[in-house]
């Protein structure tokens, strides 16, 4: 069973991040989701047993050649590589 | 990767500011520069420490470390695309290391593109231009070149810890034999 940790919040979509817990830019992005008050969960694809790696992995590769973190997902739709403040605002509140 | 049962204590206070100050003094004589964002550092130091007490080694916190150091060499801190980064982007991939513009306040550090190939481009043979340029007449020496830095030193083998960056041996390749 993976463990995917909810943060509540207003109903902006669905987010899920995929990230490291020792990532400096995952983070980054946790904290602009929790300020701007949007409901997401999260993977913290280190903390996942080694059994259920290759699953997460593959999850990240249908959206990105580069399986890298912080990795986005909206909607099962949107990707967003990397800490990228400016698209996840414009991604969640664009009506 | 890790099992959260099985996850180590944190990093200490102490740990963490003798890793600070002994990256920092690292890279202030060999002229680069630790990201004075001290918040966002310290961030990255914990992961550091907690990725040292995972696999045994520095792995850079921003990336996922196989635990094993055969596959995680290129990226032990500071990482084989540091300089490259710093470079191009003004900061490393996980931004440990910035520019002299970045320290100087002239730009901000941003998340980066991942460099670092796939472990498919990682694990192919190198071809033959790649690996080893064989020198046209015979040397007196080998040349080995430290792969974080870029140094270069004509001996019999790689030093120990790399003068310029202090990189282990392990991260040195013949260039030239």
């Amino acid at each position: 069973m993976i463990n995917k940790k909810h943060i509540s919040g207003e109903n902006r979509g669905d987010i899920l991040v995929y990230a490291l817990s020792t990532c400096g830019w995952c983070r980054k992005t946790k904290n602009y989701l929790n300020e701007l008050g949007v409901a997401y969960d999260y993977i913290d694809v280190d903390l996942v047993d080694s059994a259920d790696e290759n699953v997460v992995m593959s999850e990240i590769s249908k959206f990105s050649n580069q399986v890298s973190f912080p990795t986005v997902i909206i909607n099962n739709e949107d990707c967003i590589v990397g800490y990228n403040p400016d698209r996840l605002k414009e991604l969640l509140f664009n009506d | 990767m890790i099992n959260q049962d099985t996850e180590k204590s944190l990093p200490s206070d102490e740990e963490k500011t003798e890793l600070y100050d002994r990256l920092k003094k690292d890279a202030e004589q060999a002229g680069y520069h630790i990201n004075p964002d001290k918040e966002f550092v310290w961030l990255l130091i914990n992961g550091l420490l907690v990725n040292e007490k995972r696999f045994g080694y520095l792995s850079c916190p921003c990336r996922l470390g196989a635990n094993d150091i055969k596959l995680d060499r290129d990226i032990i801190c500071p990482c084989d695309y540091r300089d490259s980064d710093v470079l191009d982007y003004d900061a490393c991939y996980c931004s440990l290391y910035v520019s002299e513009k970045i320290l100087n306040g002239e730009v901000f550090v941003h998340s980066i593109p991942e460099r670092r190939p796939s472990l498919f481009e990682r694990s192919k043979p190198k071809a033959p231009s790649e690996s080893g340029r064989a020198a046209t007449t015979a040397l007196p020496y080998p040349v080995w070149r430290c792969k974080v830095c870029g140094y270069l030193c004509a001996r019999d083998n790689a030093p120990e810890i790399c003068p310029i960056c202090k990189a282990k041996q392990d991260r040195f390749e013949k260039f030239i034999f």
